[in-house]
């Protein structure tokens, strides 16, 4: 465990994410983006995934709260995100079906559009939607933190499911869209400058890396070992003088407030939020990855999330075409739908033979201590 | 163990990325050239083949693949070019149709023909557009798709005109007064032709939607009948629409059930067969408006058992197999006018590419979609297990 | 009058069968202590085996072969997801059974090609008939009464076998049973050769009312049959009857009025309310139906 990380560790921490940041950007502008845009689409939604997985795993991994709930959070960052930003002048089109919004205000445009307005007009919308992710997260926390484990998974996965027909309702559709996409808002995409540089997998790991440092830096703190003394033993949290209720709310609105913000990201990562995407089977991906990473391990899960996406949505497509041999051999197995059977039966091996995960419930810098040589790949998983 | 099981996933990222760097292309065989020596261009082929639009999305890839086994090679500036069809998979689902997309794009093809279902275009649209590469929907009508995308293009009708059609037709036909209309929550494809058929109908509307992997319809139905309703209409998908077909079947429903494009399709002629379900679609096609082709298809559906198994296992040809067999002429003028493989000049020349399909005229107008104005509506015979064309309709 | 008795029986039809899946989850629960997120999925699974048995066997062969293969499927998942785990913490177990989910659901898309499959008429229950000017399928009326049947039949065993008794010891005090000399692993297979076997008579009737089987056919009846699991108190099987009578039930009367967009919404809605107020369940403390 990392009780005292040493100041020179978090400087190591900090160069990593740097230069990992300044490889985005450079091999966003060197490589052929067309070519290249399977590997961008990994990263980008690799970052989105890595953060909303460390908030998992900060309630799931840290508190001992095994909570199911992700993918609702996640709705309501990304409708939040949504709303707010799509541009008054489309606004229109995309509620086409209720005769235009009810809202009729555009964050970016509130801040004068252009480039400043778009970064503002997107940091504030994805802060509000993190917030409005953490109220709803407090409200469904008074009755719900209650339970005990199974009991609480079940809830929060049924609040989430709840909070997805609200926003399919056709009654708020002047607001939501009724069950119908939301799209036409600033992507990653927007933050390409026309003809220079192209930063959109750059922000997707800037955001992703500024909101897992706020999660690490919480968990090293006074607050983070609280959590982690409730996860341990609540009886003996509680003798100690830690307010159980009081901390699990906090873990559980942080948690959220971060798969809020996640949330925003993923719209800015599918260029849209629709009430649908955000299922059950969502929330199971999340958690897959969390224990892939390792539950307890913040690095761990964002190594995982890349991982994970690489896998299913690049590394193993190949497994889903057809393929003749020129001898007219036809490789048996391979069709459609093949790669997720594989894919299905690596978890499984290490659900069941690697039980820790990558990780187990140590850092990166853990392992930097054994091995000094591992940086290069070590920056990886700090996005 | 752990440690070295961590730093060899972590190194075999960070191998990855260098080997991007380094220009290859890490993903499959397809990038290999063909070894005959003849030159290849590649069409995009952007279709759902799991999923609820998954019998849709396959039937509509037939007539691609028959279209592609019928004229195998096309002749761009003076070049013979091998043609070869390059699937995506996006799983009926707007969350994966980005990814899927994104692949088409990394194979580096020419254009892209597809999709079945409004979602996933709409979806993986924004990808198209981003990349520069040019689609040409085939049977996604609602009017999203292409508006405000300029890399979206389209040869079917949209959904204000279908809507219209079907809403007329319940009111000349049935004199209905009272419609109840069911669709897939948070489907654009129903949730708009909903809106656009109550938009254009005269009289009063019940108006339901059913969450995602519904399976029990009966509820719906009956409350069609205890409002009295005159019609049902219910633009859904394949996978839920022969669920319902056969619910009503089974009920002895004497509603008549009215459905949009995608209802047009034998499984779910299959599962009216023998009853008394009135069933009308309306379609872009009717089996018969072009012998030539009806007779190619089927003679090669017979040949090929997978294609049929695709088909629904019998030869009864669906109207988006005429649609895809359509896109794929239509794709391979786009790219006879663009004189190149190159997508920037495929895209440039496809707004001016005109073509005389076997569903007839294909011209596009300002913001990419066919111009059309007449849709077929067919009936189910159900006694003989064909589809029978009941009326044609045009809306000025 | 005509509107409300169609969707009294289309209640109590679903309720038989979210009944049969949700007997599963509260055997496995009462002994394990696990979700069987699996449980809906070889719901699923158990459909299409029938799809696949019924094109080259004739009904009386293919029927018996499902439930066999069912069952065999039931406690091959037990003796490979569940059992190397069984002395990791309970999250672990849970995402095992998160995992065999995702796997069986990957491979029924594998082997159908992603094409929603017909399930084959079976004589009689598919047959039509009318109620009170209502037409409806036979399956609908004789579900409630083999349910009974079933659930009488299982307490017996439960109450009045060798087995039984094993069982009931287990889910009382795991680890004294074992001193007792119980064997632990024959007893937890039991229990899923049970519960498969009930998910595969409950995927007979609720296809033959719903006919169409894709992958995720068994993800939505699954969690309701879940929740129906927990509503009566999780671990009782009587518990898990009624509560999934009641879910069946409230499911097929929201659906038929105005706000059926929130069916699935209330059913969690209720669960939670109950969760809150008594968080064992209708049935949950009464510790002698815990199985």
């Amino acid at each position: 465990m990392n009780e005292k990380k040493s100041k020179k560790g978090a400087f190591i921490a900090l160069v990593c994410v740097a230069v990992l940041l300044a490889l985005t950007i450079v091999l966003e502008n060197t490589l052929d983006p067309t070519k290249n845009i399977m590997l961008f689409t990994v990263l980008k939604k690799g970052a989105v995934y890595a953060l909303v997985a460390s908030s998992m795993n900060l309630l799931n991994g840290f508190t001992g709260l095994f909570s199911l709930g992700q993918a609702g959070f996640m709705l309501l960052g990304a409708y939040t995100y949504a709303i707010l930003t799509i541009p008054t002048d489309t606004r229109s089109a995309v509620y086409y079906l209720y005769g235009g919004c009810a809202i009729n205000f555009s964050l970016p445009e509130l801040f004068g559009g252009g480039a400043a307005g778009l970064i503002l007009g997107v940091l504030i919308a994805l802060i509000l939607a993190g917030c409005v992710a953490a109220a709803v997260a407090w409200l469904i926390g008074l009755p719900v933190l209650r339970l005990k484990s199974d009991y609480l998974a079940i809830a929060t996965l049924g609040f989430a499911e709840i909070i997805r027909a609200v926003f399919q309702w056709d009654k708020l559709g002047p607001v939501t869209n009724g069950a119908n996409a939301l799209k036409g808002f600033p992507t990653f995409s927007s933050f390409n400058i026309k003809g220079g540089l192209r930063l959109s997998t750059f922000v997707a790991f800037l955001l992703a890396a500024v909101c897992i440092g706020v999660i690490l830096l919480l968990i090293n703190s006074s607050y983070g070992r609280a959590f982690k003394a409730i996860r341990e033993d609540e009886v003996a949290a509680e003798a100690m003088g830690i307010n159980l209720s009081r901390h699990k709310r906090l873990s559980f609105c942080i948690s959220s407030f971060f798969a809020g913000v996640g949330g925003g990201m993923f719209a800015m990562f599918a260029t849209q939020a629709q009430a649908k995407t955000f299922t059950t089977a969502m929330t199971y991906e999340i958690l897959l990855i969390v224990v892939i990473g390792g539950i307890g391990s913040i690095s761990g899960s964002c190594i995982a999330s890349f991982l994970y996406l690489a896998c299913s949505e690049w590394w193993l497509r190949f497994l889903d075409t057809e393929v003749v041999l020129k001898s007219g051999f036809k490789v048996p197995l391979l069709r459609n739908g093949f790669r997720m059977v594989v894919f299905s039966i690596i978890i499984m091996v290490v659900v069941l033979f690697f039980r820790k995960g990558i990780m187990g419930d140590k850092e990166l810098p853990d392992l930097f201590r054994a091995r000094k040589n591992a940086k290069v790949k070590g920056g990886e998983g700090n996005g | 163990m752990k440690k070295k099981l961590s730093l060899l996933l972590a190194g075999a990222m960070a191998l990855s990325l260098a080997a991007c760097g380094g220009g290859t292309q890490p993903s499959g065989n397809s990038q290999a050239p063909d070894n005959s020596g003849d030159k290849v261009v590649r069409i995009g082929v952007f279709e759902p083949s799991t999923g609820d639009s998954g019998p849709g999305g396959k039937q509509e890839m037939l007539g691609m693949q028959y279209a592609n086994h019928e004229t195998p090679t096309v002749e761009v500036g003076g070049e013979t070019y091998k043609v070869e069809l390059v699937y995506a998979d996006n799983g009926s689902d707007a969350a994966k149709a980005p990814t899927a997309a994104a692949e088409l794009v990394s194979k580096d093809v020419a254009l892209v023909l597809g999709t079945y279902g409004s979602s996933c275009a709409i979806a993986g649209g924004p990808t198209f557009d981003e990349a520069g590469l040019a689609a040409i929907g085939v049977t996604c009508t609602n009017p999203n798709v292409t508006a405000g995308n300029d890399y979206y293009f389209r040869i079917c009708f949209l959904d204000p005109f279908q809507g219209t059609v079907l809403a007329n037709f319940a009111q000349e036909k049935f004199s209905a007064k009272k419609a109840y209309l069911l669709g897939e929550l948070g489907n654009d494809y129903d949730q708009g032709l909903l809106t656009f058929f109550e938009q254009a109908f005269d009289g009063e509307v019940v108006k339901d939607s059913f969450p995602t992997n519904t399976a029990d319809f009966s509820t719906y139905l009956n409350k069609a009948v205890a409002e009295g309703c005159d019609v049902i209409f219910c633009p859904v998908s394949i996978a839920y629409s022969t669920q319902i077909v056969k619910l009503a079947a089974s009920m002895g429903l004497e509603t008549p059930i009215l459905g949009s494009d995608t209802l047009d399709s034998n499984m779910v002629l299959e599962a009216a067969k023998d009853s008394k379900v009135k069933l009308y679609v309306s379609t872009f096609y009717q089996e018969g408006g072009a012998p030539e082709f009806d007779s190619g298809i089927k003679a090669w559906l017979a040949s090929d058992s997978t294609a049929m198994t695709n088909n629904g296992g019998n030869d009864t040809i669906a109207a988006v197999t005429a649609m895809g067999y359509d896109a794929y002429y239509t794709a391979l003028e786009a790219l006879k006018a663009a004189g190149s493989i190159d997508k920037a000049a495929v895209k440039e020349a496809l707004p001016g590419v005109t073509y005389t399909g076997i569903s007839g005229a294909i011209a596009f107008d300002d913001t990419g979609d066919a111009i059309r104005d007449t849709a077929y509506i067919k009936t189910a015979d159900t006694a003989n297990n064909v589809w029978a064309l009941e009326t044609t309709q045009t809306v000025k | 009058m005509q509107y409300a008795l169609s969707i009294f029986l289309s209640g109590i039809s679903l309720g038989g069968q979210y009944a049969l899946i949700a007997i599963g989850y509260t055997l496995v629960y009462g002994i394990l202590r696990l979700i069987n997120f699996a449980h809906g999925d070889v719901f699923m699974v158990a459909g299409l085996f029938m799809v696949y048995l019924s094109s080259w066997f004739p009904l009386w062969v293919a029927l018996p072969l499902m439930l066999v293969l069912t069952v065999l499927l039931g406690f091959a998942i037990e003796r490979a997801a569940y059992k190397p785990l069984r002395s990791a913490p309970r999250m672990s177990v849970m995402i095992s059974a998160i995992g065999v989910s995702y796997l069986l659901q990957n491979l029924a898309t594998y082997v159908t090609g992603g094409l929603p499959k017909s399930y084959p008429n079976l004589p009689l229950l598919s047959d039509s008939l009318v109620i009170g000017g209502v037409s409806t399928k036979w399956v609908t009326v004789i579900t409630p009464f083999l349910v009974v049947a079933l659930v009488f039949a299982l307490t017996q065993l439960i109450n009045h076998t060798k087995v039984g008794m094993a069982m009931r010891a287990v889910a009382k005090d795991f680890e004294t049973s074992q001193l007792m000399g119980i064997k632990i692993n024959s007893v937890i297979s039991m229990t899923f050769i049970i519960g498969s076997a009930l998910a595969g008579i409950g995927s007979m009737l609720y296809f033959t009312n719903y006919p169409s089987i894709v992958p995720l056919s068994g993800a939505l009846p699954g969690l309701r049959a879940f929740v129906a699991a927990v509503f009566g108190g999780i671990g009782s099987i009587p518990g898990a009857v009624v509560g999934a009578f009641i879910i069946g039930m409230s499911e097929s009367v929201i659906k038929g009025s105005p706000f059926s967009i929130f069916s699935d919404a209330f059913t969690f809605a209720l669960l939670i309310v109950i969760l809150v107020v008594k968080p064992t369940g209708l049935f949950g403390e009464k510790v002698t139906d815990k199985v």
